[in-house]
């Protein structure tokens, strides 16, 4: 069974997670850390990357796996996997940047609970070949840090006036706290979603008008 | 208040720093959830039951493997237990309330990658608390939970009726809601006194 769901690589493999599919604004998956850690550039940087990171080893690993995993306890393998990789970005962040470690506090270990990752693993990584899984989950964990970066800039830029730390508008700029502050997250966060579902739909409404002329809206 | 008085541990995970609005875990259940009041009650109940049992077990964990230093396993074991808990607390429900069991759904089963629920086991280690001051912690983020996705779920079924364009529905309307929510929620920062 797992071998005739194979998909060949193709440049759709990747390009999936960066706009169709993409984990954050369109699956809705793994919205705790988007929120969570977005209030500044470096720090949704600093995330997406580790995300990324792990999303890639877990993936590749339950792929090379995935004949020799019996399918009841398939779940709680793959939890295994990607802890032990969390486990090993957790010590790698504290290693390199101390900074960065504590302004991410407990979020480098609540990887693991990012459902895009286990959903990764069950839904693509555990019927396909190492090599095409590496290419989704390099296109999703881009996907993942692009939305986070999306997010990351817009709070900062707003909240504090900068961008990676350096003053964007002049003195007189007051800061607007909020955007720093946990409500900043979800209306941000909620604002990208209006755009896309308005770019949607416009989108949408351009085809069905070039299509014809009939005027029903086909729904 | 004291904060190591167990009033202000409960009073803080519950409401000043509520596990969902202003430290945003357990986002997924939040907007999968809410539909309707009733679910959304079931579901907060079945978490602050997961989140009970599973900080428990963490404690007890945490003292083990610190005693054989075997700190860098926390992480492996912690989540170990918590699917544990999960698949214990879905056959009690499979069990007693079969309708219940079908309207949690797929839900259930991700209670396990419910990072509210890991959040807990990991803080209370993070601020060293005792046992009975982690019990009453993960009881405070269970009740926390709790309020906030009924909120949430009262809100939604009140939009229902509301005239909101298309464009809004769904996803956007509910993060605009918890952002309200959390809004609100800031108000009570004051109460601890000044614990930053």
């Amino acid at each position: 069974m797992a071998a005739n769901t194979e998909k060949p690589i193709s440049l759709d493999t990747f390009l999936i997670g960066l706009w169709r599919e993409n984990p954050v604004f369109v699956m809705l998956l793994g919205m705790c850390p988007v929120l969570a850690v977005t209030n500044s550039v470096i720090n949704a940087l600093a995330m997406g990357l580790a995300t990324t990171f792990v999303l890639l080893c877990s993936t590749a690993l339950v792929a090379l796996l995935r004949r020799h995993i019996p399918k009841e306890v398939r779940i709680a393998s793959y939890i295994v996997i990607i802890a032990t990789f969390v486990t090993v970005v957790d010590y790698l962040i504290h290693a390199i940047s101390l900074e960065i470690y504590h302004a991410l506090g407990a979020f480098i270990q609540l990887i693991v609970a990012n459902c895009m990752i286990l959903g990764r693993a069950e839904a693509f990584a555990s019927r396909n070949r190492v090599s095409t899984t590496l290419v989704n989950s390099l296109g999703m964990g881009v996907g993942f840090t692009i939305a986070l970066l999306c997010l990351g800039s817009v709070r900062e830029l707003l909240g504090a006036g900068t961008l990676l730390g350096i003053p964007v508008f002049g003195e007189s700029f007051e800061p607007w706290i909020i955007m720093l502050l946990p409500p900043g997250g979800f209306f941000v966060l909620g604002a990208w979603l209006l755009l896309f579902a308005w770019v949607k739909e416009r989108q949408l409404k351009q085809k069905t008008a070039g299509a014809g002329e009939a005027g029903v809206h086909a729904r | 208040m004291h904060a190591d008085s167990l009033t202000y541990i409960f009073l803080n995970a519950a409401i000043i720093n509520n596990f969902v609005l202003a430290l945003f875990l357990g986002i997924c259940p939040l907007l999968g959830v809410s539909g309707k009041i009733s679910t959304a009650f079931s579901m907060g109940l079945a978490t602050a039951f997961v989140m009970l049992i599973s900080s428990v077990s963490a404690w007890l964990i945490n003292e083990f493997l610190l005693h054989f230093n075997l700190e860098f396993l926390r992480l492996i074991a912690y989540i170990a237990v918590i699917a544990s808990a999960v698949q214990l607390v879905e056959m009690t429900i499979k069990r007693f309330s079969p309708p219940l069991y079908r309207a949690l759904g797929i839900f259930l089963p991700l209670i396990t990658t419910n990072c509210a629920i890991l959040g807990v086991a990991l803080f209370q280690t993070n601020y060293e608390y005792s046992f009975s001051q982690s019990l009453v912690y993960s009881l405070g983020a269970g009740a926390g939970f709790i309020i906030a996705i009924v909120l949430m779920a009262g809100l939604r079924e009140k939009l229902e009726l509301a005239d909101v364009p298309a464009i809004a529905r769904g996803a956007a309307m509910s993060l605009m809601l918890a952002g309200i929510l959390s809004l609100a929620f800031m108000g009570f920062a004051g109460l601890g006194g000044s614990t930053a």
